[in-house]
């Protein structure tokens, strides 16, 4: 049981896929102006790489190697078009927003980074919550940009008004900044450091280091 | 001519798929830390968008497409949702086809390009590339003009953060922010750099 909980919370903070593994960060930034859309985009990603890891698990005795990254595209392709005929029968506007991006959880690199690195190894049931939990610290930074950018974007919430707009009567004058693709990665490469600071040890090596030249010469004065 | 040329711009710098819209975001950060690699990502990149695009908008038109199957003689058939199935594996088929034919006739490219062909079937910009001609209904030439103007925007982009990296290595910054932090900020400021495009109509 311990087992099934750490593969769930290990992505959240500790492995997280985005600010460590650097993975999946390529279709989703564009979908995080908005809280609904992400958090659509995220349900969305979690299934799909749930579902895949699971499918693919439960095959992976049986798919040759040599042409596995077909099979395991071709299963992925598939639970996506599933999703996006869901999301255009059931939330048809947002489905609009999120336009190619659905689409593009096909070539998300968690998704086959999930199925390639554990799927392959693990079984279904294992699969399936190591999926889960990828999709959760996925979801988990997406939120949390989502969060910032609407709410300092458009003065909302999901839609509902938080800081009063000036155009409205109120005092809040909106970061328009907020609602173009730079203040995602602005707001990431926050997360990453205050992650960081947390938990020192994700600090990567940096390749030159300054020199303390007083110590080169001896070190006393 | 003008609609294309005003296309092209728009694919380079206002729509860049790197900094508007996040595609391909994996490799741009891990393979721009140097710029000869990144330039032969890059080359990689635009040669195979410049294939796939048009090619998976001949398929879409001849196939796919709601009553595009009329040159058989079948109406009333929509198979628009498995353009998603159709472009990714059309792109994988494609990749590995370049691959040998570059291994066959151009050997000298092929150990250039070396290890990133493979990667670029998983590269969002390519698969992002075709759905977005997808989704804009673009005819066949403007196809050909997008897969070029956004294959080399994607080059250009990844080119330029390899130099800002290459730069940045030695610069001593906040602990914590080493490495990847400071990559994302450095490529919001790139992209906020592009965003200055967006007023320009052709």
């Amino acid at each position: 049981m311990s087992d099934t909980k750490k593969v769930l919370t290990d992505p959240l903070v500790n492995n997280n896929p985005i600010t460590l593994q650097v993975l999946g960060i390529c279709s989703a930034l564009a979908v995080t102006s908005q809280m609904s859309t992400s958090l659509i985009m995220a349900v969305a990603l979690t299934a799909v790489t749930a579902c895949s890891s699971a499918a693919i698990s439960s095959i992976r005795n049986h798919i040759p190697s040599s042409i596995r990254i077909i099979v395991q595209m071709t299963i992925i392709a598939s639970l996506v078009i599933i999703v996006d005929q869901v999301l255009k029968a059931f939330v048809y506007d947002i489905s609009k927003q999120l336009s190619v991006f659905v689409g593009l959880i096909i070539t998300n690199c968690i998704v086959m980074g999930r199925a390639e690195a554990y799927a392959m190894k693990n079984p279904p049931m294992a699969s399936f919550m190591d999926g889960i939990g990828n999709g959760l610290g996925y979801s988990l930074i997406l939120v949390i940009v989502a969060f910032f950018r609407e709410l300092f974007g458009s003065g909302t919430l999901l839609g509902i008004e938080i800081f009063p707009l000036i155009k409205n009567g109120g005092w809040y004058e909106p970061n328009g900044m907020m609602l173009l693709p730079p203040s995602a990665f602005f707001i990431i490469g926050v997360i990453i450091w205050v992650f960081r600071q947390w938990k020192p040890d994700q600090n990567e090596a940096a390749d030159f280091k300054i020199m303390d030249i007083s110590h080169g010469e001896g070190g006393h004065h | 001519m003008n609609d294309y040329l005003s296309l092209f711009i728009k694919a380079v710098f206002v729509e860049n798929l790197a900094l508007a819209f996040f595609l391909g975001m994996c490799t741009f950060l891990a393979v721009s830390k140097k710029i000869s690699t990144a330039i032969g990502l890059g080359v990689a990149v635009m040669v195979v968008q410049v294939i796939t695009v048009p090619v998976n908008n001949i398929i879409y038109h001849t196939l796919l497409k709601e009553d595009a199957l009329a040159w058989l003689g079948i109406t009333g058939v929509d198979l628009s949702f498995l353009a998603l199935l159709s472009c990714i594996g059309m792109i994988a088929a494609l990749v590995q086809i370049l691959e040998m034919i570059l291994d066959k006739f151009f050997p000298a490219l092929f150990h250039a390009l070396g290890v990133f062909l493979p990667l670029i079937t998983v590269n969002c910009a390519i698969l992002g590339g075709s759905l977005f001609m997808i989704e804009r209904d673009y005819d066949f030439t403007q196809s050909v003009v997008y897969g070029v103007g956004s294959g080399f925007g994607w080059a250009l982009a990844i080119t330029v953060m390899a130099g800002v990296r290459e730069k940045l290595k030695y610069s001593d910054i906040p602990k914590g922010l080493e490495g990847l932090g400071i990559t994302f900020i450095s490529a919001g400021l790139m992209s906020l750099g592009f965003m200055a495009f967006s007023g320009i109509q052709l």
